[in-house]
């Protein structure tokens, strides 16, 4: 299909979103999961697979989705951690997937951390 | 909707794919169907990055981690322990990635990529070159949409004219000033070329850039055919380059498909169409007017300039041809401002400029500078110095039509003036690296074997004087050369740049003249002394067997194809010189370092 200036600005918009994952920008929000061997047996893979569709829906520019290992917490996996430039570390316990989905619209397009899910809050 | 949270990206260039890189593909989507992960990962065959000598390279975003020397094997570890568990591999992490801590370092950061500047390869290893849109969302045919709408074909020439960028191919004649000539012919039919038929030995610019990012190249003729008034393109390119070849192929296509190639593009009422020339391979149709004959269907032969192809070029029409990497700019210039391309590099000497290293050198591979960056940067910094603790003999730069440049003038600035002054030229972008092991006259030999060979026989200059000064040169090899030689073959060169008819003969005694300004010693030596100091000649050789040190262990008489050797067991061993062929597998063979050459 022959394409006008206005679908070629389209197409740049989409794909950008797709390949933004290959530059390295330490401006960058980084959502860590944790995906050990505890994390997955608690149910990681759901979270991150949760994470990173929300994410992608609402086109969030300039966050990165990774995984990581074991932190030592086993008991509260699945784990994950939002690192933001300039901001101190947020530690979110025991997800699943409704709850991930809600960090991520609370916290990554709100702002607002979603306290009751911190590792503060946490027994 | 897609649920990509990883990019796998494997090189496809032509250095990767021969070292198995395809293989790779397949195994990372068997490994990742079988734990079912292909839907969040995606594998992507990119262009070249660059660092040729450590391929297959593996790249996995977002962590950018950079995996080289990649085998089969190691696929499976790659997706079990990064891609699912999110634990980097780091016994296949490229060196230079780490720092003294062990810490993983941005690309950007490492030796290879810090002093290097990539706006001709900014989307190599970036994007997958056989996907347009992956091209489109780096700003790719935005130049044309900009040029198109809101630019005359005049401001079009106006704004490469103000970028300074002078032609890649060789030369370094102003793009814009070749585009203006063609612009200013009255004829209803012009035509656009690409010159992809790279052809000196070592190079690999151009190939690189057809095989990552052939849309630039697509994009960039489409712009020239704007600004000069040409509605046809073709690109030149030698049919030993399969990849490149198809990569080509498969972009023309979807350019058509998306309309960035034929009727009224961008609904702006201009046309234009785009075909590839294969050629057969001959290095003297890099030349202009022997190019255009190929494309004609003619025998590969130069024609006398003037008339320039910007006036009476291919089928007699005015013509605009350039060089790959040229092309390659002319998208990024066009889209971000010509003061962005005139900010970097030298007065005379815009923008970067993409060297393919190979030789003695650890880092083989291609790199893209800006103008001006010292010799010495480019090959201890970037290319990682000479391997093996060698010493540093010489860089040959600009192949067959280039010249030697010695330890002493390292600090060079690599730019169109500096490397002429010393004798060399910036050519395409070849540059060897040679290192004590290296005769300087067997290289002045080996270049001058090519141009003989590729020389197409037109004129007598360059068709019976080079094949002179080439049994000239091995007179001297074989050690029966006097000084009066090394005289006669400094007056042949001059005679031969000043009489051939083009460029391949104007230039092909440069090898020669820059060795013997260079390393006149080496020439000396092989005559006065009949020592070939670098001890490669194989004439001037001798091997011998020290007495003090052979404990005739039998060794070296067993391994000699020829029989040369001689000697009792436990007693000490000879080498018979009439026999000798001198492939020095005695030399190898031998333990105690009982045999010597000389």
């Amino acid at each position: 299909m022959k394409k006008s200036i206005e679908e070629l600005n389209a197409i740049r918009e989409r794909m950008q979103q797709n390949i933004q994952v290959r530059t390295e920008n330490a401006d960058n929000t980084r959502v860590v999961v944790g995906m050990a061997t505890c994390g997955i047996a608690a149910g990681a893979r759901p979270v991150l697979t949760a994470i990173v569709d929300e994410v992608n829906r609402r086109k969030l520019k300039n966050v990165t989705v990774t995984q990581t290992g074991c932190i030592g917490v086993c008991r509260l996996e699945p784990i994950v951690e939002i690192y933001e430039p300039g901001k101190e570390k947020v530690t979110y316990v025991n997800m699943d997937e409704n709850k991930a989905r809600q960090v991520v619209s609370e916290h990554l397009v709100n702002q607002r951390v979603v306290d009751e899910y911190t590792i503060g809050a946490a027994k | 909707m897609n649920l990509v949270r990883t990019h796998v990206l494997v090189c496809g260039g032509t250095g990767c794919t021969s070292a198995n890189s395809p293989a790779l593909i397949d195994e990372f989507h068997k490994e990742l169907d079988k734990r079912d992960l292909s839907k969040e990962v995606q594998v992507i065959q990119t262009g070249c990055f660059g660092l040729c000598a450590l391929g297959p390279i593996v790249i996995v975003y977002p962590e950018g981690s950079f995996y080289s020397m990649v085998k089969v094997e190691d696929v499976s570890e790659i997706v079990e322990e990064h891609i699912l568990k999110g634990r980097i591999v780091t016994r296949l992490l490229y060196e230079g990635s780490l720092d003294e801590m062990e810490l993983v370092k941005s690309l950007d950061e490492t030796d290879f990529y810090k002093k290097q500047h990539r706006i001709a390869l900014r989307n190599c290893g970036v994007i997958n070159p056989e996907d347009i849109d992956e091209y489109i969302a780096n700003d790719g045919y935005q130049a044309l949409a900009k040029a198109l709408t809101s630019m005359t074909p005049q401001e079009v020439i106006d704004t490469v004219l103000a970028s300074g960028l002078r032609g890649r191919g060789g030369a370094g004649f102003p793009t814009g000033r070749k585009w203006q000539f063609a612009a200013n012919e009255d004829n209803p039919q012009k035509y656009v070329c690409c010159n992809a038929d790279e052809g000196d030995p070592g190079a690999f610019m151009d190939r690189s850039l057809l095989e990552g990012d052939p849309h630039s190249i697509i994009e960039a003729m489409a712009l020239a055919g704007y600004a000069i008034g040409a509605n046809q393109g073709y690109v030149y390119v030698r049919a030993e380059y399969p990849i490149a070849v198809n990569r080509l192929k498969i972009a023309i296509e979807q350019a058509k498909e998306y309309g960035f190639l034929g009727k009224d593009i961008f609904g702006s009422g201009f046309d234009f169409d785009l075909d590839i020339r294969l050629g057969a391979g001959a290095f003297v149709c890099g030349e202009e007017t022997a190019l255009m004959a190929s494309i004609e269907g003619h025998r590969g032969e130069p024609r006398p300039r003037p008339p320039f192809p910007a006036v009476k070029g291919l089928f007699g029409k005015p013509t605009v041809l350039n060089n790959v990497e040229t092309y390659a700019n002319i998208p990024w210039i066009i889209y971000h401002g010509p003061e962005a391309f005139a900010e970097i590099g030298t007065e005379k000497s815009k923008g970067t400029k993409v060297f393919a290293l190979g030789g003695k050198i650890t880092n083989t591979g291609l790199v893209e500078i800006p103008m001006g960056t010292t010799l010495r940067e480019v090959i201890e910094e970037i290319g990682g110095g000479v391997p093996n603790g060698k010493k540093f003999k010489a860089a040959q730069t600009g192949g067959p039509s280039g010249g030697c440049i010695p330890e002493s003038l390292l600090d060079t600035p690599m730019d169109f003036e500096s490397l002429a002054e010393v004798g060399s030229i910036m050519g395409s972008g070849g540059l060897i690296v040679m290192d004590e092991d290296n005769c300087m006259v067997d290289i002045a030999k080996f270049f001058l074997q090519f141009t003989v060979d590729e020389s197409c026989g037109k004129c007598v200059p360059c068709r019976v004087g080079m094949y002179r000064l080439h049994e000239l040169l091995e007179k001297i090899t074989s050690g029966n050369g006097t000084l009066e030689d090394i005289d006669l073959i400094e007056e042949l060169c001059y005679h031969i740049k000043e009489n051939s008819l083009c460029g391949l003969g104007q230039t092909a005694p440069n090898p020669v003249l820059s060795t013997l300004e260079h390393f006149r010693d080496e020439y000396v030596a092989h005559v006065t002394e009949k020592r070939c100091p670098a001890g490669v000649c194989k004439e001037l050789l001798r091997y011998f067997i020290i007495a003090d040190k052979c404990t005739g262990c039998t060794a070296c008489s067993r391994v000699c194809p020829t029989n040369a050797i001689s000697g009792e067991v436990k007693k000490v061993h000879e080498i018979d010189q009439d026999k000798c062929i001198k492939c020095g597998a005695c030399m190898e063979r031998c333990r105690f370092g009982a045999i010597v050459k000389i």
